[in-house]
């Protein structure tokens, strides 16, 4: 059945035409052109497809789009303001805390938000932050470190 | 001379678009009227399809074709198997893995494919092709399907003896044994103080790539099929396509789409046909994702195997013999890693007197695929425990006996060929030396393991062309899909030999039509291959520049020198051109644009050695394994970009530690039960301690910069560093992977011994 | 999936009334971390699914000293963790709530719903069992109440008719010198389904000599989650002590039932509801008030 849906996309209104079956991962990538958030999995299980849904990170293939009526989403594309990347951003590359790329979008969600909750954490509460974004190229060590220097980028700028 | 770019730490030169989700994978691609596939898999592990019918499904609105093997021309007679990366496959195999044709001889096996106007429809459709099948008996183990007596997957597969070609009388799942000896191992058991042998067990693993396989395809006006994929090889995928689908290479264009993870598993052509078929018959683009059950179901597996080794060594630490009996099950189609398992289980080791037999058996189960340095984790877990196991009974500490009997230059390896200068002994000298070896490892239950591994790296063909732009920046084009960082790896070398900034150098992996022909990527093999064509290629280019800088200096190209983006007289450098006159004029200058190239086809394997040392602690009440500490030791020959090196060691490090501890496929009469990431369990972040790196550095013997294959032999020593520090941890040793809590709790409880597995005689 | 109509009504008796005139196969949708995965894989196939996010009775979270803490159906379990009353004084259901998958699962899966998925291996469920928590449910016929373990039938199964809905877990407040913990085994650090749980409840004597009262319920073992009410029993009048939580261990695990698969064999679990049993007890010692 095809309803219509009006949400917020990175700071930005739409309204689209989604069929209820539609995930806000399906409606974000192939009826608004956010190509960000990936699918890897379809059922939670990597974090792949991490957005922000009214402020905490979620599992973008498990929200119908219509769950999403009225609400604010915050995909990878919405991170960097005004061209200039997020400290995270930066970090991931300065650190090397990616190679295929294709979690990493996920990981930028997930790592802005912990951030955002937990301005210093330390290494297992990042480990535990990030234990829903899977990652098959880094073996996350070098991930865990972006975060940790971008926890103290941000504590600069603060 | 001191270099500036390469062995920096070089942030990734592709990574923006990556932390901000621009670029663009192979589900990411949108073409306008394009259709969705989706496939129709077989409900049986072993079955003869007796008949299809589409009509219920060619009925349902929105679907616009349904195809089967029928649909897909019949291959051309000689048409010979191509070899794709790492591990041949025939391409019957290929074939019938993208579509099958008579049977079905595995579970989720595609059977048919349906082409609709959005997923949920294309989804419904699937269901109702109607399929009618007889079933056959299953065989799903690996021993069981050597047995003389076991149901046969293929009636026309006969044992071929490797050495000889000659084929057998009667049928068989053995599709290929192989015996590779030399000195006298009787001799070198009498010769012996100790003899042990133990039985190993692994099981199929997946490589775990984030991104399932997604292609697309559209047929041009001119009835040109372009394929869009995530592929490891955009030139491999278009050799495979001309025969699936007989068209000339001039005919096919294949796109590389950034791949989401390959590790050996993106390497044939099992969708992009389908897809290309499907385009032919609508008429429309065609677009195929998998999901992720169907990734785990339906594509190309690591291999599991059943390993006996038996070694012998004197008291004084010398090995007298190694002998070893692997059977690697390949799934539904012959092809196994099973010779790479030989090679890469006993190459740390001088052996004079060694016996291996090695067979490639078929099973109902999915073909597998090469997973990252193929064959060898499973080798290397049961020769590396093993090793263990004699070391400890002679007495001797596990590093030093490695020591003893370490493999160096102008040892033979497993197959025969010499080793040129490797780095074996140099990383076991660090290991010894480094705290990770040396600080005590205090408190219960505690262990420490070391385990070894090696790859061969492969070779094949890298091409480069380097274009000088008028403005003396510089573009590079490869057809090499990049994996691993490649793309930075080129830039640094470039910028190395040109005395340019990076900044000033961009890199295009083309497609099939404007690339520089590549093989796969894969292999450990690209920086190691691009180093010696790109320098070709840089010093092509040098010398073009020289010709028009010489010209307008009015002296021969051979009085000329360049440095820092000029061009001096060498006997008079007051006499200079700068690059930035000479590339704005070469284009209407002498012979027109500087073009460089460089290209190489056959360099001598660059041998990767590595040590892992892995700390654990084990819960005793529940089994569960703890990694407190992580190092990884490797011989990279020389490291373009440390980062990236260290990156590639770290994740194969932990691909081997979920093989190690968590991941397998868990089968019941053939069907799968852990198809999805819930139950196929990869490590997560919390699983694991920072994986530390040691880069040793042992230049290869051929290559400009001594560069090593450096992506593969980090997956090799996991299993074999845990079981040992398992055993160090609670007195229990492991035969079998993944050590699992539970396998591990019960071991525990048993104290038993070895593990007791009949090998089945061959035919 | 099978097509199916949505509604998101705000209040409870719309939603009361759109469940009770759908066919037999409307459902509820809060977190959907589990009905969606079910949904995809065609395991159900509702016509109607009502999404409950916006019924303000189901997303009540609040504590008082007299009544204990309220907790709406549908509030979520990070938001549950949050909730300082229940992190201080219900820690083995925080324990939980901070277990179930991930960062982003805990962010939508809602305790309501943890319960009316009613699978075996719930983690959530055993922490409201040993605080001795009460349902709410709400119907065409008007609102009932019962004890949280007369909830489930069997694996998937649950009391509800048809049209009723689960509103609210309430939680009394847990007596003077009491303490209660929730752990589970599973072979990864997170993600992972729970092989077994177990959660356990001690009360003890006011000179805390002798245990007074104790409530431990698994998780992933039978059909249900269960009461090891033997072992309950047995530590009743008995010193807490290393012996006696060990035999409490022993005797739990034969109020488990479980089966083996992918994730476990039935006796791993066994041994696995001895030692979490054994563990819990003593970390909720450890947490006495």
């Amino acid at each position: 059945m095809k309803r219509e849906v009006t949400l917020q996309v990175n700071g930005e209104p739409y309204t689209v035409i989604v069929d209820t079956r539609e995930t806000l991962l399906d409606a974000l990538r192939y009826r608004l052109g956010f190509l960000g958030p990936k699918e890897g999995c379809g059922n939670g299980n990597c974090g792949s497809c991490t957005v922000i849904l009214d402020g905490a990170i979620v599992d973008s293939c498990l929200v119908f789009a219509v769950e999403a009526e009225g609400a604010e989403v915050t995909t990878v594309e919405g991170v960097a303001v005004n061209g200039q990347l997020h400290p995270v951003q930066q970090a991931f590359i300065a650190t090397g805390a990616l190679q295929c790329g294709f979690c990493t979008p996920g990981f930028i969600m997930s790592a802005k938000s912990l951030l955002e909750r937990n301005p210093n954490p330390t290494e297992q509460e990042i480990r535990l932050a990030l234990s829903g974004n899977l990652c098959r190229c880094t073996g996350y060590d070098k991930i865990v470190r972006a975060v940790m220097t971008a926890s103290q980028a941000l504590a600069k700028v603060a | 001379m001191e270099q500036r770019v390469i062995g920096t730490r070089l942030p990734k030169v592709d990574a923006p678009e990556r932390v901000t989700g621009k670029a663009a994978f192979g589900a990411d691609l949108q073409l306008p009227g394009m259709l969705w596939a989706k496939i129709v898999r077989s409900p049986y592990p072993h079955a003869r399809i007796k008949k299809i019918d589409p009509s219920k499904a060619l009925a349902l609105p929105g679907v616009k074709a349904v195809i089967t093997a029928t649909d897909l021309p019949p291959l051309a007679k000689g048409a010979t198997a191509p070899l794709v990366g790492e591990m041949s496959i025939n391409l019957t195999a290929i074939r019938e893995i993208a579509l099958a044709s008579e049977k079905v001889r595995y579970h989720g096996q595609s059977v048919a494919a349906v082409a609709a106007v959005d997923p949920f429809t294309a989804e419904e459709a699937a269901q109702l092709v109607e399929v009618d099948y007889e079933e056959l008996p299953l065989v799903e183990d690996v021993l069981e399907a050597m047995r003389p007596d076991a149901p046969l997957v293929h009636e026309d597969l006969f044992t071929e003896e490797e050495a000889t070609r000659q084929k057998a009388t009667r049928p068989s799942n053995i599709a290929t044994h192989m015996v590779y000896s030399r000195g006298d191992v009787e001799a070198g058991w009498r010769a012996a103080d100790v003899v042990i042998e133990r039985t190993y067990r692994t099981q199929m693993v997946h490589q775990g790539y984030l991104e399932p396989q997604a292609c697309a395809a559209r047929v041009e006006p001119d009835g040109k099929v372009t394929v869009w994929t995530s592929t490891q090889g955009v030139f491999t995928v278009r050799t495979q396509l001309v025969e699936l689908l007989g068209l000339p290479a001039s005919r096919i264009k294949v796109v590389p789409m950034e791949i989401g993870g390959g590790f050996g598993g993106k390497a044939l052509a099992i969708c992009e046909p389908i897809v290309a078929v499907l385009a032919q018959k609508t008429g429309r683009p065609v677009k195929l994702v998998l999901s992720r059950e169907e990734v785990l179901r339906a594509t190309g597996p690591g291999a599991p195997a059943v390993i006996t080794v038996k070694a012998g060594a004197t008291r004084d630490g010398k090995l007298t013999a190694v002998s070893t009996t692997m059977c690697y099950d390949a799934g539904a189609f012959p092809g196994s890693p099973v010779g790479r398992g030989i090679l890469v289980g006993l190459a740390p080791y001088k052996l004079e007197n060694m016996w291996a037999e090695g067979f490639d058996v078929v099973t109902n189960k999915p073909r597998v695929q090469a997973y990252r340095a193929p064959g060898g984790t499973p080798a290397a877990f049961a020769v590396e425990a093993l090793m263990d196991e004699l070391a400890e009974a002679i007495g001797m500490d596990p590093l030093e006996f490695r020591l003893r009997n370490a493999a160096a230059q102008g040892d033979l390896l497993p197959l025969g060929m010499p080793l040129n200068r490797v780095g074996l002994k140099t990383i076991l000298e660090q290991v010894k030396a480094h705290p990770c070896w040396t600080t005590p490892l205090h408190g219960p239950n505690r262990g420490r393991g070391l385990a070894l591994g090696y790859w061969i790296g492969g070779t094949f063909t890298s091409s480069v062309e380097i274009r000088v732009n008028p403005d003396a920046t510089v573009s590079v084009f490869v057809g090499t899909v990049d994996l691993t960082g490649t793309r930075t790896a080129i830039v640094q070398m470039v910028a190395e030999e040109l005395h340019l900034s990076p900044s000033d150098i961009s890199i295009t992996v083309g497609d099939t039509d404007t690339a520089p022909y590549a093989d796969l990527s894969g292999g450990s093999r690209i920086t190691y291959t691009m180093s010696t064509a790109v320098h070709q290629a840089c010093q092509d280019t040098l010398a073009q520049l020289k010709e028009r800088a010489a010209d307008k200096l009015k002296v021969s190209p051979a009085d000329i020198e360049y440095s820092e983006r000029q061009f001096r007289v060498r006997r008079d450098p007051q006499k200079a051109v700068t690059l930035k006159e000479v590339a704005r004029e070469s284009v209407a200058w002498g012979k027109g644009p500087v073009i460089g190239k460089g290209s190489t086809t056959r360099m001598q394997p660059a041998h990767a050695y590595a040590a892992h040392v892995a700390d654990v602690e084990v819960d005793p009440d529940t089994g569960k394994v703890k990694v407190l500490r992580y190092t990884c030791f490797q011989d990279v020959g020389r490291a373009i970009n440390p980062v990236q090196v260290e990156g590639q060691m770290q994740g194969g490090a932990v691909q081997g530690i979920g093989w190690a501890l968590t991941e397998e496929y868990v089968f019941d009469r053939g069907v799968l039960k852990n198809a999805n990431l819930l139950d196929y369990r990869c490590p997560v972040a919390l699983d694991l301690p920072m994986i530390d790196t040691v880069i040793v550095e042992v230049p290869a013997s051929e290559g400009p910069y001594g560069v090593r294959g450096t992506g593969e032999v980090s997956i090799v020593p996991p299993g074999a560093a845990l079981a040992n520090a398992i055993y160090r941890a609670t007195g229990v040793r492991l035969y079998e992977l993944p050590m699992t809590p539970e396998r591990v709790f019960w071991a525990m409880r048993a104290r038993r011994g070895p593990g007791e597995v009949q090998m089945a005689a061959a035919d | 999936m099978r097509e199916f109509a949505y509604a998101a009504p705000q209040n409870l008796q719309e939603a009361i009334e759109l469940l009770s005139r759908a066919p037999d196969d409307g459902r509820p949708l809060a977190g959907g971390t589990d009905l969606i995965v079910q949904m995809k894989e065609r395991r159900k196939n509702p016509s109607l699914v009502v999404d409950v996010k916006r019924i303000p009775e189901l997303n009540v979270l609040t504590w008082d000293e007299r009544q204990g803490v309220r907790i709406g159906a549908a509030v979520p379990c990070a938001r549950i963790v949050a909730f300082a009353p229940v992190r201080e004084r219900y820690p083995a259901l925080a324990e939980a709530c901070g277990l179930i998958g991930s960062v982003q699962i805990q962010n939508r899966a809602a305790l309501g719903g943890n319960f009316c998925n009613a699978a075996p291996s719930a983690d959530a469920v055993p922490p409201v069992l040993v605080y001795a928590g009460t349902l709410v449910i709400a119907g065409p016929t008007g609102r009932r109440q019962l004890p949280a373990e007369e909830f489930f039938l069997g694996p998937g199964q649950t009391v509800l008719g048809k049209g009723e809905m689960l509103v609210e877990i309430a939680l009394p407040p847990p007596p003077a010198l009491s303490g209660a913990a929730y752990l589970r085994f599973i072979p990864r650090e997170e993600m992972d389904i729970a092989v077994a749980g177990v959660a356990s409840f001690i009360r003890l004597s006011a000179d805390r000599r002798r245990c007074e009262q104790a409530r431990i319920a698994l998780a992933a073992v039978a059909p249900t989650p269960v009461r090891a009410r033997e072992a309950e029993e047995f530590l009743i009048g008995k010193p807490p002590d290393e012996t006696n939580l060990a035999q409490a261990g022993e005797l739990a695990a034969r109020a488990a039932n479980p089966i083996s698969d992918v994730r476990g064999s039935a006796a791993y679990r066994l041994e696995l509801v001895k030692v979490l049993t054994r563990r819990t007890l003593q970390k909720a010692l450890e947490r006495l008030v």
